[in-house]
């Protein structure tokens, strides 16, 4: 029998023949914690008479939630993960460096790794050929401690995707798309694995995108396979040495094939308060927003940016609307200075915020009214999420959200294109 | 082996509907109190359940509808719960880092048709034979099983003291 990504992956880092369905002992290459959850993985960890980390140079403490912190709690679960990493010995990224997710594919992720973070959206390494997937904090403490964590080896659905995008449409919304056909627990416990010929010219940033939303169909990991953009992406990002190509075997056993005809795709929305209450950008046209937040380990990436300036460049955002752009790492920054892109969404009306999680998770940096709604290029709109169970988020592509915060309403961004 | 002090689990159903998220157990606002657990306890599923804290009962059960704790990895959801008094959580199914999170506590998460179970009814779970007994409707419900694995950390009381106890996992077939 042929292995899928994830058999395969799984085979490797457990030394044996991992099947869907087994559970197996798999080292860990990468472990890593952020501020809101790092705090309780450290507590477990010393708690448990752990002392030693197994990897330090591979264990990784981003601040990045709460970054800067708006609440003396905050900075003190701040000073609480400086002293573990001056302890241990591990690495910290601090306020401003950027979001977890971003930094791990930016400098960490390689094809064929087993990558465990304390959070829900460590599977966006999956862009990158990695078995990665967020655990809470208990098992983040004994894989610390451990360099080892058990698996059940997850059943793959394949997603075969051909043609390619239309003018106006992005890797967001097929991800919309494909999470409103799957149901936000269609895929509880397994992989999701994309494959088919409009792989070929599918950028690392788009299948980041695609990756971090697995989780949001239930998945314990979204995978790609270790190809040529890749290995082209580990070149750029100084570690092509960690490229190895990996693919599926030929007769690998899938548990579903779902075929997407990337052009037969349109503009996506997901209306409050579950992500896979999808539809067609066209049918909720109209309804007014009074933010717009374009960022996230989803969507905060050069390119997007680049794609909101392009739709908001010699234009300005609606008096009604606030726009908020918080780039995904400070590298993402720079180069949007660089090129550009910040003057130009400044000069549209927009609040730059540091590179972090930003308004995202509701504890600061755009926390909603009452009423209020906000057009946000994230992976989670849940009741509440936003800091307020009050308020409506919808989840859209950047070019959505550049569109309708010129309009101040939900807009189609082919009609500003 | 010393096994699971309550085999045998008697409460109330606490009945919650489909898709109850991380963000309704513990929303991302109460981030602050994280380090703060009795005060983050308080707020336990207030958004989703008005009153809940000051309503749930020692040994209560939480009867959900499917895919309950979809969302974040914050361990606080289940923790919070588990020291709100819950006895154990029964869902249709249960999102999966939630489902980890809450045995890696010690808190039991059993998968059964929620459907049978209606507000108020009085249930005895039997953990190791994975069965429920409704007293109030008579019914006698099944409940599908985990991995040896994570009855094994279930039954030594959570991750940590299991870890501690083998100093390694151990892969039982
Ligand atoms: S940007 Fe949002 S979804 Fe991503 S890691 Fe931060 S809080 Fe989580």
């Amino acid at each position: 029998m042929g292995k899928t990504l994830a058999e395969k992956i799984l085979s490797l880092k457990s030394h044996g023949e991992a099947k869907a369905g087994d559970v197996v002992i798999a080292d860990v290459d990468l472990a890593f914690v952020q501020d809101t959850t790092g705090p309780l993985t450290i507590r477990q960890f010393k708690e448990s008479g752990f002392e030693a980390l197994a990897k330090p140079q591979q264990t990784i403490i981003f601040l990045d939630h709460a970054a800067p912190s708006p609440a003396q709690q905050l900075s003190n679960d701040h000073i609480l993960l400086r002293c573990f990493a001056g302890e241990t010995g591990c690495r910290i990224y601090e306020v401003g460096e950027g979001i977890c997710h971003q930094l791990i594919a930016e400098q960490f992720a390689n094809p064929g790794d087993v990558i465990l973070g304390s959070d829900s959206h460590t599977v966006t390494a999956g862009a990158l050929g990695a078995f990665a997937t967020g655990m809470g904090s208990s098992d983040i403490a004994v894989a610390l401690a451990l360099g080892k964590t058990w698996f059940r080896v997850p059943e793959s659905f394949l997603i075969e995707l051909k043609g390619v995008f239309l003018r106006g449409v992005y890797a967001k919304d097929l991800i919309l798309y494909l999470i409103g056909q799957i149901g936000a627990d269609g895929a509880n416990y397994k992989a999701l694995e994309f494959g088919g010929e409009a792989l070929a010219q599918m950028t690392m940033p788009q299948r980041l995108t695609i990756a971090n939303m697995a989780v949001e169909a239930g998945a314990k990991v979204g995978l790609f396979p270790g190809d040529e953009i890749t290995r082209d992406f580990l070149m750029e990002h100084g570690r092509g040495d960690n490229y190895k190509p990996l693919y599926p075997d030929a007769e690998a056993n899938y548990e579903q094939v779902i075929l997407v005809n990337l052009d037969q795709l349109e503009p996506m929305l997901s209306l409050p308060h579950a992500v896979d209450n999808v539809r067609p950008v066209t049918r909720v046209k109209g309804v007014k927003i009074q933010q717009a937040f374009i960022g996230t380990c989803t969507n905060g990436r050069l390119e997007d940016l680049a794609v909101a300036a392009e739709i908001l460049k010699g234009k300005k955002r609606h008096p009604g609307t606030r726009l908020l752009i918080a780039p995904a790492s400070r590298q993402v920054l720079i180069r949007a200075i660089e090129k550009g892109y910040i003057q130009i969404l400044i000069e549209a009306g927009a609040a730059i915020l540091p590179p972090g999680c930003a308004a995202c998770l509701g504890l600061h940096q755009g926390v909603l009214g009452d009423g209020e709604v906000c057009l946000s290029t994230a992976n989670r709109n849940f009741k509440g999420r936003m800091g307020n169970p009050e308020a409506m988020v919808y989840l859209a592509s950047p070019a959505t959200a550049a569109a309708s915060a010129i309009k101040g309403e939900i807009t189609d961004p082919r009609d500003l294109m | 082996m010393v096994k699971m002090p309550d085999l045998v689990l008697k409460g109330k159903a606490i009945k919650l509907g489909d898709n109850i998220s991380t963000d309704d157990i513990i929303p991302g606002r109460f981030a602050h109190l994280r380090s703060n657990l009795p005060e983050l306890a308080r707020h336990v599923l207030e958004d989703a359940v008005p009153g809940f804290a000051s309503r749930v009962k020692l040994s209560d059960f939480l009867v959900a509808g499917k895919n309950f704790g979809l969302g974040s990895s914050r361990e606080h959801a289940p923790v919070v719960i588990k020291m709100s008094g819950v006895g154990a959580i029964l869902a249709k199914s249960a999102a999966r880092i939630f489902f980890r999170n809450a045995i890696n506590q010690g808190l039991p998460v059993l998968l059964c048709d929620t459907d049978k179970i209606g507000d108020g009814d009085e249930l005895e779970i039997n953990l190791t034979g994975g069965m429920i007994a409704n007293l109030t409707s008579g019914i006698t419900l099944n409940c599908s099983k985990m991995p040896p694995i994570m009855s094994a950390i279930l039954e030594e009381g959570g991750l940590i003291p299991y870890i501690q106890k083998h100093k390694g996992f151990v892969i039982i077939s």
